[in-house]
């Protein structure tokens, strides 16, 4: 492992001497764009730039660009630890700045700014301690070069190099090696993880303190000078538009400044948000509702019922599935239907834009930088780098602010166009549920059939919903033949398109077809573990089906089918152990297995239920085991796993969606609940012990828990759920 | 024009009677710590302490809350230091987003004020209303604990 820097090796070298001093620059995989435009480029005495993403100063400061956002997810941990680790450094020695919006600081696996897909610590575990390593390096040459004593002679530990009876900071030697312009080691060995004083260690979050003081400042906490609040009041049917307004008691309204139209609907501009909100609703507005009004849930899902009945496009076709079923004595058939659901992240969306003639400066909680950098350059006629976007800290995302239109960003620019002071679009949380982005609603159906030995031996899925990523820019990616291989990760036994992984099961006939309905002005769009939030319920269930219509344990299932995949195997084997499976459980009782892949990364999961005569049910505790290869934060992947759990439980328990002529009928948490306290199952979180690459857990754990519960509720009643949420079937999360 | 007490001082806000305190902490007084969530009552996390009992500031108009002394997360610590909840919920590392953080802190110090020593039951009772989306409830549960744990005379059983 040491020796592997990981796909975004180091790949470039620059030097630049500006007015005595020297700057060095490394391009991470992404080629620097020019090297002039590289912050630091012309940095000044008493600061060494090792490259665009580390600067040591004369204090012995280490600042590090952090290109990834924080939202929840322990970015900001992550990048200090890898950095301190190969530096020698201690954690606390190390600042974080928000690396500007420029293409080299975006994400070497994405090529854009953006934070997504549970990639960040595998996309800066090379990098990052490549970049450490290396400037210590150089720090050594630099004291070698001084002192006339060899490198291998000098050590560093705490900031400081040494050799014999002398020792220098790192802060003395930026001057020592300006002067003496020490290059970069083209390559240095990396530290073997035995070695490892940080990495492997739990640490606490970077910036929790701000987080228990208030302090933390999320995009809805700027304050600027003069600046306006705004609330938009928007359509209430998707795609709709205002034809015209009247705003007559909105401007009467104390503290209402303006009242306009943008594109999506009406803004009111006031000295605060309350009195923005009261303007907004003394508005009225004429809409045209467009041509969405006739859509409903019930509607999508009786057509995609139809359409799941029908030949779709072949996504996967093993052995011969259909002669396979056509010639079993028995086969099995399940429809699964799962509702459009939303994010409802506790930070509202919300914007500040401030917008000049011929600039541009945004203050948001985006996690696509890079997006709504070009679009509202594109919104304003701007060269790109003429839009400036400061990061906040970001209340919770779950996919939703990697909005590909970037609407919630836009919104504040249209907003703030043509006024001389800033403007801060803040939503309510009705319009957070009512005007947002979807998990899209999906059908599959599944034909299954068993062999002799009750094995799973032929399988047949049609999976429909929406597509997220056809006809975006993410098309040519993410779609293979026209099909979205988001909206069928997790279905297929082989890789597909850029996902190099399958389930980890064979099973022996295995045929999976897909449609793409048609886009109807709902916005689909990731929410957490994407695919696998749909893909997860509807293959887990049905195997779970299949292992009882053949007579055979689910567990046995699932190790039989994943028994050529080592990685699976062990993670099984362990949850197996961990969960006490073949311990009986109580009356009323019942546990539940699921295991998934989602990038690359193999989790597994048992929930444990008990359930009442009135319905009420209780998930008691859930035992998760993860392979996600070297774990360089456990206790950042422990919480990351609680998390996903948190909100897989939720969704099944609770959580969805209706349309309703072109409208969403719910509106708040009292009619989305989310989770609470007293639902939360005792959680048991076990990590595969690895020195591979580390791999994902951001959103891995949300798809084996709503199956595990599904499948445990079986267990417990005998009653098969097949249409989510559970609350729609009398039965009670408590 | 209302006088109303946050954090042991006066302040004179020119605001509408119906705008809600939450709105009065943040865009007049500037103390953002305490977060908009719904709007309604029920995600808590704009929980600030009335005269030490838990509020939901989103919901309580400016009008109504005359005399009462508003506590909010800012003033939680003391010359930097922080309360025991605060370092309880550092220490076990509570806060993912922490959007809903302050409040979930609030909640939980208010708790410990009424109730040092705080079972199942009644972490359950004063912390549900508290909604957190990243799902840190088991932290958030060992972290009153830990706390309660810290507490001067600190006793009973709260397994």
């Amino acid at each position: 492992m040491a020796d592997n820097p990981g796909p975004a090796a180091l790949t470039r070298r620059v030097f630049l001497r500006r007015g005595g001093s020297v700057a060095l620059l490394l391009g991470m995989a992404v080629p620097v764009a020019g090297v002039a435009g590289v912050k630091g480029a012309a940095s000044p005495d008493g600061r060494l730039q090792i490259n665009s993403f580390l600067r040591i100063d004369s204090d012995g400061s280490v600042t590090v660009q952090a290109n990834h956002s924080e939202f929840g997810n322990g970015a900001y941990t992550i990048i200090t630890m890898l950095v301190a680790e190969e530096l020698e450094v201690p954690l606390s020695a190390i600042r974080l700045e928000a690396a500007p919006t420029r293409p080299e600081y975006y994400s070497s696996i994405f090529r854009e700014y953006l934070t997504a897909g549970s990639i960040t610590t595998f996309s800066l575990w090379g990098p990052l301690r490549t970049a450490g390593a290396q400037a210590k390096a150089l720090l050594i040459d630099a004291a070698a070069a001084e002192w006339g004593v060899p490198a291998t002679e000098i050590s560093a530990a705490e900031g400081r190099v040494r050799a014999g009876e002398r020792e220098l900071g790192y802060g003395q030697l930026v001057a020592v090696a300006q002067r003496q312009e020490t290059p970069l080691r083209e390559s240095v060995a990396l530290k073997a993880p035995a070695d490892f004083k940080i990495l492997g260690r739990g640490q606490r979050r970077f910036e929790g303190r701000s987080k228990v003081t208030g302090e933390a400042q999320f995009g809805i906490d700027i304050k600027l000078p003069g600046m306006l609040y705004a609330s938009i009041l928007r359509c209430p049917v998707f795609g709709g538009t205002p034809r015209d307004f009247d705003a007559s008691d909105a401007l009467a309204q104390r503290g209402v400044v303006k009242v306009k139209a943008i594109s999506n609907g009406v803004a009111v501009l006031a000295s605060n948000y309350w009195a923005a909100r009261k303007g907004r609703d003394a508005l009225t507005v004429n809409w045209d509702e467009g041509a969405n009004t006739a859509y409903s849930s019930e509607r999508f899902f009786e057509e995609y019922r139809v359409m799941a009945d029908e030949p779709g496009m072949l996504a996967e076709d093993i052995g011969d599935s259909r002669a396979a079923l056509a010639d079993a004595d028995e086969t099995v058939e399940s429809v699964y239907e799962l509702p459009y659901l939303t994010h409802v992240t506790m930070e509202p969306m919300n914007a500040t834009a401030r917008v000049e003639s011929d600039r541009c400066e945004i203050w948001s909680g985006t996690q696509y930088q890079s997006n709504d950098q070009e679009r509202v350059a594109a919104l304003l006629g701007l060269p790109q780098q003429a839009i400036t976007i400061h990061r906040p800290l970001i209340g919770g995302s779950f996919g939703r602010r990697a909005s590909k239109s970037a609407d919630f960003t836009i919104e504040a620019v249209e907003a703030a166009r043509g006024e001389d002071v800033p403007v801060q679009v803040i939503w309510s949380r009705e319009e957070d549920v009512r005007s947002g982005h979807y998990r899209p609603l999906f059908v599959h159906k599944l034909r299954g059939a068993v062999d002799a030995e009750g094995l799973p031996l032929a399988w047949h899925q049609t999976v429909v919903g929406q597509s997220i990523m056809q006809h975006t820019k993410h098309d040519p990616a993410y779609m293979v033949d026209g099909m979205d291989i988001y909206s069928l990760d997790g279905c297929l036994q082989e890789p597909f398109g850029v996902f190099p992984y399958g389930t980890s099961y064979a099973i022996p006939h295995h045929r999976v077809e897909t449609h793409n309905p048609p886009k109807v002005g709902v916005v689909p769009q990731e929410w957490r573990s994407v695919g696998h939030s749909h893909t997860g319920v509807a293959y887990e269930c049905f195997l779970d089906e299949l292992a009882n219509a053949g007579g055979r344990d689910p567990f046995d299932v699932r190790q039989h089918l994943a028994r050529d995949h080592g990685r699976m195997s062990a993670v099984l084997a362990t949850l197996r152990e961990k969960s006490a499976w073949d311990r009986p459980l109580p009356d009323g009782w019942g546990r539940g297995v699921a295991a998934r892949i989602y990038s690359v990364t193999p989790i597994a999961q048992v929930a444990e239920l008990s359930v009442d005569d009135a319905g009420n049910y209780s998930v008691e505790r859930v035992v998760c085991v993860v392979d996600c290869g070297f774990a360089v934060n456990p206790l950042n992947v422990e919480a990351q796993i609680q998390s996903g759990i948190a909100m897989g439980l939720s969704a099944v328990a609770g959580e969805e969606i209706v349309l309703e002529n072109g409208r969403v009928r719910q509106s708040n948490y009292h009619d989305y609940p989310v989770l609470r306290l007293t639902q939360m199952p005792r959680i048991e979180v076990h990590i595969v012990p690895s020195e591979e690459a580390p791999t994902g857990v951001g959103e891995q754990a949300l798809a084996p828990t709503a199956p595990a519960v599904l499948n445990a509720l079986f267990a417990a009643t005998g009653q098969r759920i097949r249409r989510l949420p559970i609350k729609q079937h009398d039965l009670t999360l408590v | 024009m209302y006088s109303l007490t946050v954090n042991g001082q006066v302040h004179d806000v020119d605001a509408d009677a119906d705008t809600p305190l939450l709105w009065v902490l943040r865009d007049f007084l500037s103390l953002t710590g305490t977060k908009f969530g719904c709007g309604m009552g029920l995600c808590g996390a704009c929980t600030v302490s009335l005269d030490g009992r838990p509020t939901r500031a989103c919901t309580l108009r400016l009008s109504d809350v005359g005399k009462s002394e508003v506590r909010t997360i800012e003033a939680l610590a003391s010359d930097g230091e922080l309360n025991v909840v605060q370092r309880a919920w550092l220490d076990l590392d509570v806060a993912q987003c922490g959007y809903c953080q302050s409040g979930q802190v609030m909640a939980a110090t208010m708790l410990l004020e009424a109730n040092p020593s705080p079972d199942d039951a009644a972490i359950d009772s004063a912390m549900s209303g508290n909604v957190c989306r990243c799902g840190t409830y088991q932290r958030i549960r060992e972290a009153v604990k830990l706390a309660a744990d810290r507490l001067p005379n600190a006793g009973g059983d709260h397994g």
